[in-house]
């Protein structure tokens, strides 16, 4: 049986030891910024077969797409994507009421000295592409469904996906009143340009989720 | 750069760097005192304009999408002495207090009439969404049936 002063001299190293991994390992944790590591699972842990896919939709389900794809005539705003201000609402051809259109504030292009954001075309996305509130899954066979999406076949969405300059307004989004710039989609606009093109390529395959 | 355009039916030509608000050209350049500035990010009104008819918040419309249009400020609403309806209404129905958001109230109201001839309470809420510090919303609210009135009848 090992003797108490022969228990102490074990048991102190080996718990100096213990604490020093778990000391290491909490720090290797924060040492890795959020942003970070949503980048490497989009990146390169995602599994290779729903990688298009899971790029394309982390920028379709971001507040720069989905603020405009309203479930309901209220279009959203922001970082926190609250309701548009002011009362502000789709109207009959979703480009805003009589005498409050998007064009009344929204131009062709951003105005950084007032901070509001514009492209062209600038409107909410017709009620039958609302995004809001739904699944990638649920966006993507909304976004296949010619019944939802303007009756659009693959090559016109992929067309609208990559080429629209108000879906690439996304990556260049100016800054808001405050001067501070809008949050970028969480994909480069190469890579996401490059996933749509991928996934359509092999089939457009929507994943069972 | 050179930018043309009819305000308040004259034709004007600037020389002014093209992202230069529509609102500066028109107060500072065309020395056009009525259109007002107020937050300066197209959230309040007060420098609410038309161009080809359609309200514009002029603080965040750079002048060079006012090329070849037709502006009117709230100086070229009335034809010569014969007020707007809705400038009469305003009379009538005593609105301003401090007067200062008015014009830009006044010039998105004869928008709305435009399009909206008899607008009900609901369409005010929708379209008029400018603000005032006053709290002048209770006349303002009068002052625009009366000015659809006004209108419908001179009409």
């Amino acid at each position: 049986m090992m003797k108490k002063s022969n228990f102490k001299f074990f048991l102190l190293p080996l718990f100096i030891v213990v604490c020093s991994i778990v000391m290491t390992m909490a720090f290797e944790i924060e040492e890795v910024p959020e942003t970070e590591m949503t980048s490497n699972s989009l990146s390169e842990n995602a599994a290779p077969a729903n990688e298009p896919f899971d790029k394309m939709m982390a920028v379709l389900t971001h507040k720069r797409c989905v603020n405009c794809h309203p479930a309901g005539d209220r279009p959203h705003q922001g970082e926190d994507s609250h309701v548009h201000n002011f009362g502000v609402q789709r109207g009959e051809d979703n480009h805003g009421v009589a005498a409050l259109r998007c064009e009344s504030c929204h131009q062709q292009e951003n105005n950084n000295y007032s901070g509001v954001p514009g492209a062209p075309e600038w409107s909410v996305a017709p009620l039958s592409m609302a995004w809001e509130g739904l699944t990638r899954v649920e966006i993507a066979q909304s976004m296949m469904d010619p019944a939802k999406n303007g009756g659009r076949n693959l090559a016109e969405i992929v067309k609208h996906l990559t080429e629209h300059e108000l879906v690439l307004w996304a990556w260049e989004p100016g800054v808001d009143a405050e001067g501070n710039p809008r949050e970028l989609p969480p994909v480069p606009k190469d890579e996401y340009i490059k996933a749509v093109k991928d996934w359509a390529a092999a089939g457009a395959v929507i994943p069972a989720e | 750069m050179k930018i043309s355009f009819n305000i308040n039916g004259s034709a004007q030509t600037v020389d002014v760097d093209e992202k230069t608000p529509l609102l500066w050209v028109v107060r500072d350049l065309l020395d056009l005192k009525g259109t007002k500035f107020g937050c300066g990010k197209a959230a309040c009104g007060a420098c609410t304009l038309h161009v080809d008819g359609e309200s514009v918040r002029s603080c965040s419309f750079p002048v060079k999408y006012a090329a070849g249009k037709d502006i009117t400020t709230i100086e070229g609403l009335s034809s010569g002495d014969a007020l707007h309806a809705v400038q009469q209404a305003w009379k009538e129905e005593i609105v301003p207090q401090c007067g200062y958001c008015q014009p830009g109230f006044m010039m998105a109201t004869a928008a709305m009439l435009d399009k909206i001839p008899n607008p009900t309470d609901e369409d005010i809420d929708n379209n008029i969404v400018n603000i005032c510090r006053c709290g002048t919303y209770y006349r303002m609210r009068k002052a625009i049936h009366r000015a659809a009135e006004i209108k419908n009848t001179n009409s």
